[in-house]
C-alpha cells in the first residue's frame, strides 16, 4: 500500500564530514540497498553548510536520520551501527 | 569600595540589573563564564535567568539567547510581559533570541554513536544573530529524559560548558535540585565558577525565599542565605546585611507632635535618628501616639513610613481623624507612606527585607513598627530580638528616626519581659492604663531617654478631638491623682477657693461697716459738743447782759439816792 506512492525520502542531518557522520552515510546507503531496495531515497544534509535547517527541522543531534512519511514522524540519532534495530524503527507505522 | 574590590580580584563581572544581587556580589555575576542557578520546582530559577537575560539586553546593551527545554517561548514572553518586559519588541530589535529546543523522546531512537552537534549550530546561529553577550540555558537537564546514553551526554555536557567560555559568554544554566546534591544530574561538576542556590521554605505555613551563593570562585562572596522576593516589581534580592555600631549621631531634636511629651524632654522633642520604644497594654494609645511623630514628621516637610501588622491604612486615618490629626493629605501627597501587612504574610526575615525596601525606595526621615509584639508568634523571641536589632541598626545607619510600638500583656514585671527590647532603644515611653476610683485612666511615663534630661513625671495621657494632651497629674494627699479623681479633686479646691474669697469680701464689708459707724458715732459727738459750745457761748451772754443790767441798775439807784 505504501509503496504506491514510490520510494519515500529519508534525510540524513550530518555536521562537517566527521567520522560519526561519515559512517551513518555509508551504514544507511548499505542498509537501503540490501534490506530496503527502491523504497527510499536517501538525502544527506550538512547542517554545516546550512544551520538554519538545524532550527527548522528541530535537529539537536548528529548524526539524525529523519523519516517524515508515513507519520508518525521517526527520527534515528547515532551512527546507524545496527542494521537491524534501523530497519525496525524505519518500519514502524509502514508495514501492516 | 565596591568597585576596587571587584578590580582587585581580577574578575570581571556582569550587572544582573537584579535589585540587591548586584549589590551582594559586587557586581553581579562573573562575565564569560557559566553560572549554575539550581533549587527545587517553583523556586524562580527560570525568572532569575530571564530577568537577568532581559535586563542585560534592554539596560546594559548586551544581547542574549534564551534557550528553553521546557517551556515554549510564548509561555516566557507572557510570564515576564507582567514584570514590565517587553521581549516581543527586545526579539523585534534583534535583541534577544528565544530558541526553543524541544525533544520528543517518543519519536526518537538512539542506534550507535552521536554527538550534540545539532546543538551547538544551533547555538551558534542564535549567538550570532543577535551578537549575544548572555546566554541562558533553561533547564539543559531536560536532555537527559530526552536521550538514553548519558555517558555522550555528560560528554557533550561538558564540550559545552568550554565552547560557551571559549565564546565569552556569560552564561546561566539552570538546574532543578535533586537528593543530596544541587542538581539531579550533577551539573554543579561542570560549572566551577559560580553556583546560586535558591530555596523556597515553609515553616509554620508561612514560605521564605532565599538565595545562597555557594561559590562564587575568585570574589569575596557571603555565605549567608539571603531572602529574596518575587511580586509585581519582578524578582528582587533582600540582602540584611547587619551592620556595626558606627553610625553617626545627631544633635538635631524633632518633635514628636505631642507639645506635652516634647516639654517633657526639655521642650525640643527626642534626637533625630534615635529609636523609640512605645510599650504599653492594649489601648493605651500606643498606634495614635506613633502616627503622631509620622504627622510631625509630614509637616516638618520630611517623609514617613508606618508599617502597620495590625491596622489597615483607612482604619488608620479614621482613627488618627477622631484624635484631630488629618494623615489622608500626607498620603495623597506622597509624605506617609502606610504599608500594612499581617505579620503572617511573611517570614519575619522576609518582612525585615520588604520593610528594607520599601525604606531605601521611600527615603523617610522617620519609620514606624506598629506593633512589634504582632511578630512574636511568628519566631522566638531571639529571632525577633535578632530581627529588631537589625532594623535599628538599619535605621540608624541612615539616621531614620524609628518608632515602635510594643503591646504589653500585663503591666506588671514589664521591665523585665522587655529587657531585651529595651536595650535595643533609646528611649523608652511606658503607656500605662491603671485603674482608679472606679476608672481605668492612661498614663504616660518617660522610662528612658539617652542623652536627654527628661521629666520624671507620670503624666495622664489624654485623647480628645484636640489631640494628644499629657496632663501634669494632681499631687495631692501624698500621691498623684488622675482622671475623674484629679478631676474632683481640682474641683474641691476650686470650690475652697472660690468660698475663701467669698469670705474675705464678706469681712472686710463688715469691717469697713463698723469703720463708718464709727465715723458716724464720731460725727455725731462733735456735733454734741458744738450745740454745747455753742449753749455755753449763750449762757455767757445772758450772764454779760445779766451783769451790765445790775450795774445799770446800781447806778440808777444812787443817782435816785442822791436825793438824801
Amino acid at each position: 500500500m505504501a509503496d504506491a506512492s514510490g520510494p519515500k525520502k529519508l534525510v540524513l542531518y550530518i555536521a562537517g564530514e566527521t567520522p560519526k557522520s561519515l559512517a551513518a552515510i555509508r551504514n544507511l546507503e548499505k542498509i537501503c540497498e540490501v534490506s530496503l531496495p527502491g523504497r527510499y531515497t536517501v538525502e544527506v544534509v550538512d547542517l554545516k553548510n546550512n544551520p538554519q535547517l538545524a532550527r527548522e527541522h528541530n535537529i539537536v543531534a548528529i548524526p539524525t536520520l529523519v523519516r517524515e512519511l508515513p507519520t508518525p514522524i521517526r527520527k534515528i540519532i547515532g551512527d546507524l551501527s545496527d542494521a537491524e534495530k534501523v530497519l525496525v524503527h524505519l518500519k514502524v507505522g509502514d508495514d501492516q | 569600595m565596591d568597585g576596587s574590590q571587584a578590580h582587585i580580584s581580577g574578575i570581571s563581572k556582569s550587572l544582573t540589573g537584579i535589585a540587591g544581587f548586584d549589590e551582594l556580589t559586587l557586581g553581579g555575576l562573573p562575565t564569560g563564564r557559566p553560572t549554575l542557578v539550581c533549587g527545587t520546582a517553583g523556586c524562580g530559577k527560570t525568572l532569575f535567568a530571564s530577568t537577568f537575560l532581559f535586563n542585560g539586553a534592554r539596560e546594559f546593551d548586551e544581547p542574549g539567547v534564551f534557550v528553553t527545554f521546557e517551556e515554549r517561548p510564548v509561555d516566557i514572553v507572557s510570564n515576564v510581559a507582567s514584570l514590565g518586559f517587553d521581549v516581543d519588541d527586545l526579539v523585534n530589535q534583534n535583541k534577544i533570541y528565544l530558541e526553543h529546543i524541544a525533544i520528543n523522546p517518543s519519536e526518537l531512537e538512539e542506534i550507535g554513536d552521536f554527538d550534540l552537534e545539532g546543538l551547538f549550530l544551533r547555538l551558534e546561529l542564535a549567538i550570532d544573530q543577535v551578537g549575544a553577550k548572555r546566554i541562558v540555558l533553561d533547564t539543559i537537564e531536560s536532555l537527559f529524559s530526552a536521550f538514553t546514553n548519558p555517558a555522550i551526554l555528560r560528554a557533550e555536557i561538558r564540550r559545552l560548558f568550554d565552547w560557551l567560555k571559549d565564546k565569552g559568554m556569560t552564561t546561566i544554566i539552570t538546574g532543578e535540585r535533586g537528593d543530596g546534591s544541587l542538581t539531579r544530574q550533577g551539573l554543579e561538576e561542570y560549572v566551577s565558577d559560580c553556583v546560586i542556590l535558591l530555596d523556597h521554605r515553609v515553616q509554620n505555613q508561612i514560605s521564605t525565599r532565599r538565595m545562597r551563593i555557594v561559590k562564587y570562585r575568585g570574589t569575596a562572596h557571603g555565605t549567608n542565605e539571603v531572602p529574596f522576593l518575587i511580586d509585581q516589581d519582578g524578582f528582587s534580592v533582600l540582602p540584611v546585611s547587619s551592620l556595626g555600631l558606627n553610625h553617626k549621631v545627631s544633635d538635631e531634636r524633632i518633635s514628636s507632635g505631642v507639645a506635652d511629651l516634647d516639654s517633657m524632654i526639655s521642650g525640643h522633642g527626642f534626637h533625630r535618628g534615635t529609636s523609640i520604644l512605645l510599650s504599653g497594654v492594649a489601648g493605651s494609645g500606643k498606634s495614635s501616639l506613633a502616627a503622631c511623630f509620622a504627622a510631625a514628621a509630614c509637616v516638618r516637610g520630611e517623609r514617613a513610613a508606618y508599617f502597620s501588622f495590625e491596622e489597615s491604612r483607612d482604619q488608620t486615618v479614621r482613627n488618627m481623624l477622631s484624635i484631630g490629626t488629618d494623615l489622608q493629605p500626607y498620603i495623597d501627597g506622597g509624605r506617609l507612606l502606610h504599608f500594612a501587612a499581617r505579620p503572617t504574610f511573611y517570614s519575619l526575615e522576609m518582612h525585615l527585607a520588604v520593610m528594607m525596601r520599601e525604606i531605601g525606595r521611600f527615603d523617610p526621615s522617620v519609620v514606624i513598627l506598629d506593633p512589634i509584639s504582632a511578630f512574636s508568634g511568628n519566631g522566638d523571641r531571639l529571632e525577633v530580638q535578632s530581627m529588631l536589632l537589625r532594623m535599628v541598626d538599619f535605621l540608624k545607619s541612615r539616621a531614620i528616626t524609628g518608632i515602635f510600638t510594643h503591646l504589653m500583656h500585663s503591666q506588671v514585671g514589664s521591665d523585665e519581659t522587655d529587657a531585651g527590647l529595651s536595650s535595643l532603644m533609646d528611649a523608652w515611653i511606658l503607656l500605662l492604663n491603671r485603674e482608679n476610683g472606679g476608672e481605668f485612666n492612661r498614663e504616660l511615663y518617660l522610662l528612658k531617654a539617652r542623652g536627654l534630661a527628661h521629666s520624671n513625671q507620670v503624666r495622664e495621657f489624654m485623647m480628645s478631638r484636640d489631640g494628644i494632651r499629657l496632663i501634669e497629674p494632681y499631687i495631692g494627699d501624698g500621691r498623684a491623682m488622675t482622671g475623674s479623681m484629679r478631676r474632683s479633686e481640682e474641683a474641691r479646691n476650686r470650690r475652697r477657693e472660690v468660698e475663701r474669697k467669698a469670705d474675705l469680701t464678706r469681712r472686710t464689708r463688715e469691717i469697713e461697716q463698723r469703720k463708718r459707724q464709727a465715723l458716724a458715732q464720731i460725727a455725731a459727738l462733735r456735733a454734741e459738743i458744738e450745740a454745747d459750745e455753742r449753749e455755753i457761748e449763750t449762757v455767757q451772754s445772758a450772764e454779760d447782759v445779766y451783769l451790765d443790767q445790775a450795774a445799770s441798775d446800781k447806778r440808777e439807784m444812787v443817782q435816785s439816792r442822791r436825793a438824801d
